[in-house]
């Protein structure tokens, strides 16, 4: 058979097992078979296509069980989580999935709820980290939120403040590795240098931004621009060491918390360096 | 092991088949059979009382509830039958000296469906507040009086069973209802997380609760989920995706055309479905059900459309 006949005998069988429901999707709503087949191929164009992203430091994500991969989060919208997810599954030697934890917005709003769920994501909560991680699963969260994905252009690689620490209390817990990473490129993709409040707040949004080239030029101002990346995973802070009833330790808590974000902060400075300009 | 065990609710679908298993049971001396509480026949409330004593029961099994108001004649009979019944059958328990035992069949509805729920219920998750549909209020309810006896007779072994929708030849629930039909209207832009229960397993998991002291709350549901589209698409249904308001005004019109609606108040359940986490009863009874949530479904509810390989 010739490619493009693998390709759509591939596409005819996939379509065969839609109709007929013969897929499997596990309790968080992930459907491996609709994720590979549908979502990580539009990911995967605009990785390989549209930014220029390199990894570093994939030896530091275990090749099996759970561990808790925490990042800076930059971009105006949330595609330096899905670029992480593709660099996972397509350069690292496992090809492991990365579970995103979400904010509720996502889960509030029609189509995109399901299709996160669907991708393998899920809310960002302490039970549900817990559950994934106790499952073997490789975990990813932000814990700067909408304040860092949302932060001005001006204040582009300072991270913002890591909430109240619930990621670590998780990692200690469920006694998995926490995995720094830092996400250069993506603060570039939609410099934001200004927030419609009012706008934001009709539509329930957390912000509503503007950039360059949104809303002025309408849907073609959405496009992301191509900037250069560097994805790099960091040493991993081992947490099996620790006594797991330290995760309800506050002092504990908030110091892990805030040697893991001096982690990810220095790494951040580093990469940017190495990196050079944005495009 | 259990002595003489009262099952109420005994001639509703469920109640049925768990009167018969545990008839079947050596180990069980006597079961008796108490069909829906007549309410208006019997308001004092002395019918249980009367039963407990003269047959001596030392087990209750209480399976008497209505999970739709269609099911009861309104929505007053609805909770008449459910609060009200549960109440004065608890109530006639506590002064009870026989009864060591009570088993309450519930509902993972008391679980409620949100945006900002974690993805899996377990048992510790805490109910207050969430049910949102009729039935869902009044289990929740329902629990909260158990509780209450549990707290004042020490001595009662409490067993509460939330399970999944049921499904079974001629046992439903409102959203198994909703399923049967060639093309199911469904919300636009959402695609539940469901799962059922098999009537053989929901009867398995009750029976054992009733001849053994298993005090607490279970989670009940076939391993396993099914999305709300994947399920229709097994079974070879159409799908007619609206946008949620029309879910509602078409869900009214199908009402008066004598059609099934979807579940009313179960809107949250069809956006944001439920699932719930059974590894407390798994290894409480060292007992799994036969049927996963697939398997369930598709054994009740399932075409078998055979497509060429």
């Amino acid at each position: 058979m010739t490619g493009w006949e693998a390709r759509a005998a591939e596409t005819l069988a996939f379509l065969r097992r839609r109709v007929s429901g013969d897929y499997t999707t596990d309790e968080f709503g992930y459907d491996p078979d609709f994720a590979d087949h549908v979502l990580m191929p539009v990911e995967r164009a605009l990785y390989r296509h549209w930014f220029d992203i390199t990894v570093d430091g994939l030896e530091h994500v275990p090749e099996t069980g759970g561990a808790l991969v925490v990042a800076n989060h930059s971009g105006t919208l949330p595609i330096d989580a899905l670029m992480t997810q593709v660099a996972l599954r397509d350069q690292h030697p496992a090809q492991r999935r990365l579970r995103l934890l979400a904010a509720d917005l996502v889960y509030k709003l029609p189509v995109l709820g399901h299709l996160s769920r669907k991708a393998g994501n899920t809310l960002a909560c302490p039970e549900d980290a817990h559950r994934l991680l106790r499952a073997g699963e490789l975990v990813g969260v932000f814990p700067e939120g909408f304040k860092g994905v949302g932060k001005p252009f001006s204040e582009r690689y300072r991270l913002q403040r890591f909430g109240r620490g619930g990621f670590v209390s998780t990692a200690v817990r469920a006694r998995v590795p926490i995995v720094p990473c830092a996400i250069v490129g993506a603060e570039e993709i939609y410099p934001k240098i200004g927030d419609l409040r009012a706008v934001a707040k009709l539509f329930g949004l957390p912000y509503f931004p503007v950039t360059p080239t949104f809303p002025w030029l309408g849907p073609l101002g959405a496009v992301p621009l191509p900037t250069r990346w560097i994805i790099g995973f960091g040493a991993p802070v081992r947490t099996d060491t620790m006594d797991p009833e330290s995760a309800d330790d506050p002092h504990v808590v908030a110091s892990l918390t805030a040697d893991v974000r001096q982690l990810v902060q220095d790494h951040l400075n580093e990469l940017r360096d190495k990196r050079g300009p944005a495009f | 092991m259990a002595g003489v065990v009262l099952v109420t609710g005994a001639s509703r679908p469920l109640g049925t088949r768990v009167v018969a298993a545990l008839r079947a049971d050596p180990g069980v001396a006597r079961v008796v059979a108490a069909g829906p509480a007549d309410a208006s026949a019997d308001l004092s409330g002395d019918h249980y009382v009367d039963v407990i004593a003269a047959e001596r029961v030392d087990t209750v099994v209480h399976l008497d509830q209505v999970h739709a108001p269609d099911d009861a004649g309104g929505r007053v009979a609805m909770q008449e039958t459910n609060v009200i019944g549960a109440m004065r059958l608890l109530a006639a328990c506590q002064r009870s000296a026989g009864v060591a035992r009570i088993v309450i069949g519930s509902t993972t509805e008391v679980y409620g469906a949100s945006a900002t729920d974690p993805a899996v219920f377990t048992e510790r998750t805490p109910t207050r507040g969430r049910a949102s549909g009729t039935y869902a209020r009044d289990a929740a309810e329902i629990e909260r009086y158990a509780r209450d006896l549990r707290d004042r007779r020490a001595d009662i072994t409490v067993s509460i069973l939330r399970l999944a929708d049921v499904v079974g030849p001629g046992i439903g629930t409102p959203l198994t209802r909703y399923l049967e039909p060639p093309v199911v209207p469904v919300p636009l832009g959402h695609d539940p997380r469901l799962q059922f229960l098999h009537a053989d397993d929901a009867v398995a998991a009750i029976h054992r609760m009733a001849v053994a002291d298993h005090p607490g709350v279970y989670n009940v549901a076939g391993p396993g989920i099914l999305t709300l589209s994947q399920a229709l698409r097994r079974s070879g249904r159409g799908l007619l995706r609206v946008p949620d308001p029309g879910l509602r005004v078409l869900g009214g019109l199908a009402a008066r055309a004598g059609l099934r609606r979807p579940p009313g108040d179960e809107l949250a359940l069809l956006r944001h479905g439920r699932v719930v986490d059974t590894s407390a009863i798994e290894r409480e009874l060292g007992w799994a059900p036969k049927y996963s949530t697939e398997a369930a479904f598709d054994a009740v509810l399932g075409r078998p459309v055979r497509r060429p390989a």
